[in-house]
């Protein structure tokens, strides 16, 4: 538990990555390559952290 | 009860009317679309097919008449509708066919031929296979246009559904951290940490996605506009002709519009009287070579009797944002690893689509409920949603 977050502390996280999913649908449109490779890792980066969140604190 | 309460629990109702709606064609939609992010895949491997013959590199392509008279030899007492370039086999081309020119090409076949000896492959009933199966219940349930609509609208439910999410989810986390996951606790509340923090993780991309789809449900309604627009205005003077009987050369076609849109490469050719063209044209559409520009098609006007150019122009807006949305709902523009992503998005949503129907079915039963799930994290008065 923490303190009364602010709507700035709830949002930042999700507006970052928000912005980075947004970056990573785009840069494959744009060209092949490094390209796709950013966008690979951009769009992993949900995923990552959900099963990242979820194992960490898993029920015995 | 402050302003702000009441407006969040409007945007709560919001919330719950919209998703629970669209909660079960979404989840449809979200099975359905797994395995077609891998048709390709699954169609290779359920299905085999004639292999075209070896080709070196530089060898020319067959001529298009010779290829095109083959085809139709197999197909006896049907015309020819589309000449389609295979985007991910070059060696092979496909010819649309079907009873009469103004027949619902849905319904035509389609036969494979080889593009460099011009010969048949083969010509095989896609209407059977689980790939196919599984397109029309994702696009239109099998019912047609009003299906595609239909499924539409649920689409937009559910930006709706996702946008009204992001608000509600700032009380429900008011006291947690970013990503808390309250694993001790009873599974209502490990489940809406769940669903929220999915949720959340996800916003941009099923925004994409759920909008794309939706536009993707428009493409006959922006084929008719376009029909009525642009291509009426380029062959008005052709506007009273009847479809030509005798065809011009339809390798001759191709090349005119080779040299018409330098830099570009044919994706498929419309003949006479189709959707897609003019009564009196070969419609030769090229596409760039970008992975963007290869989405955007730009038409170039064969006058079929003449073998002339009559016009090519850029496709106007409505048909662009169509062709750039279809990449962006389909995934299938990054390679394997990106198809893998999707999946893994795909799979993350049907489990907040899941959590989602848990906690709404939860809400309504006395005891543990969701509210109290939410109200044990947060406090109604908060001032940073006060002031």
């Amino acid at each position: 538990m923490v303190a009364h977050r602010s709507l700035t502390q709830i949002f930042a996280a999700p507006l970052v990555i928000a912005i980075v999913s947004t970056v990573g649908l785009i840069s494959a449109l744009v060209g092949d390559g490094w390209w796709d490779a950013v966008s690979w890792v951009a769009l992993g980066l949900p995923v990552l952290l959900y099963l990242l969140f979820i194992w960490r604190r898993r029920p015995n | 009860m402050t302003a702000t309460t009441k407006s969040l629990r409007r945007w709560g109702a919001v919330h719950k009317w919209t998703s629970l709606i669209c909660t079960l064609f979404m989840l449809l939609l979200c099975i359905t679309g797994l395995p077609l992010i891998f048709h390709d895949e699954i169609d290779d491997l359920l299905h085999s097919q004639v292999k075209p013959a070896e080709a070196a590199a530089g060898t020319p392509p067959a001529n298009l008449d010779h290829l095109l008279a083959n085809a139709l030899a197999r197909a006896p007492g049907k015309v020819p509708h589309f000449l389609i370039w295979d985007r991910d086999e070059p060696g092979a081309m496909w010819v649309s066919v079907g009873p009469t020119i103004d027949a619902d090409p849905t319904n035509n076949l389609l036969i494979r031929m080889d593009t460099h000896t011009g010969a048949y492959l083969d010509s095989p009933d896609v209407t059977g296979r689980f790939t196919y199966i599984m397109l029309k219940l994702h696009t239109d349930m099998f019912a047609g246009l009003p299906g595609k609509l239909f499924l539409g609208l649920m689409g937009i439910l559910f930006c709706v559904a996702i946008i009204s999410g992001i608000v509600v989810y700032a009380p429900s986390m008011r006291k947690l951290r970013f990503g808390a996951y309250r694993a001790q606790r009873t599974r209502v509340v490990r489940w809406l940490d769940v669903h929220n923090l999915a949720g959340i993780l996800l916003v941009a991309w099923t925004l994409v996605v759920g909008f794309t789809g939706v536009i993707n449900t428009w493409a006959d309604l922006v084929l008719k506009m376009w029909q009525f627009g642009q291509l009426a205005e380029m062959t008005a003077q052709y506007k009273d002709r009847q479809v030509s009987s005798k065809l011009t050369s339809l390798n001759g076609a191709v090349e005119v519009a080779r040299h018409a849109v330098p830099g570009m490469t044919p994706s498929f050719v419309a003949f006479p009287g189709t959707l897609f063209s003019s009564k009196s044209h070969y419609a030769v559409f090229l596409h760039g070579d970008t992975p963007l520009t290869s989405r955007l098609l730009k038409p170039a006007l064969i006058d079929a009797e003449t073998g002339d150019l009559t016009d090519s122009r850029d496709m106007p807006w409505y048909v662009s944002t169509l062709y750039v949305s279809q990449p962006l709902h389909f995934g299938d523009y990054g390679g394997m690893p990106l198809k893998i992503v999707w999946a893994l998005l795909d799979i993350l949503t049907i489990f907040i689509l899941a959590t989602g129907v848990y906690l709404w079915m939860r809400r309504r039963k006395a005891g543990v409920s969701v509210e109290r799930a939410i109200a044990s994290a947060a406090s109604i008065d908060n001032p940073a949603l006060t002031s």
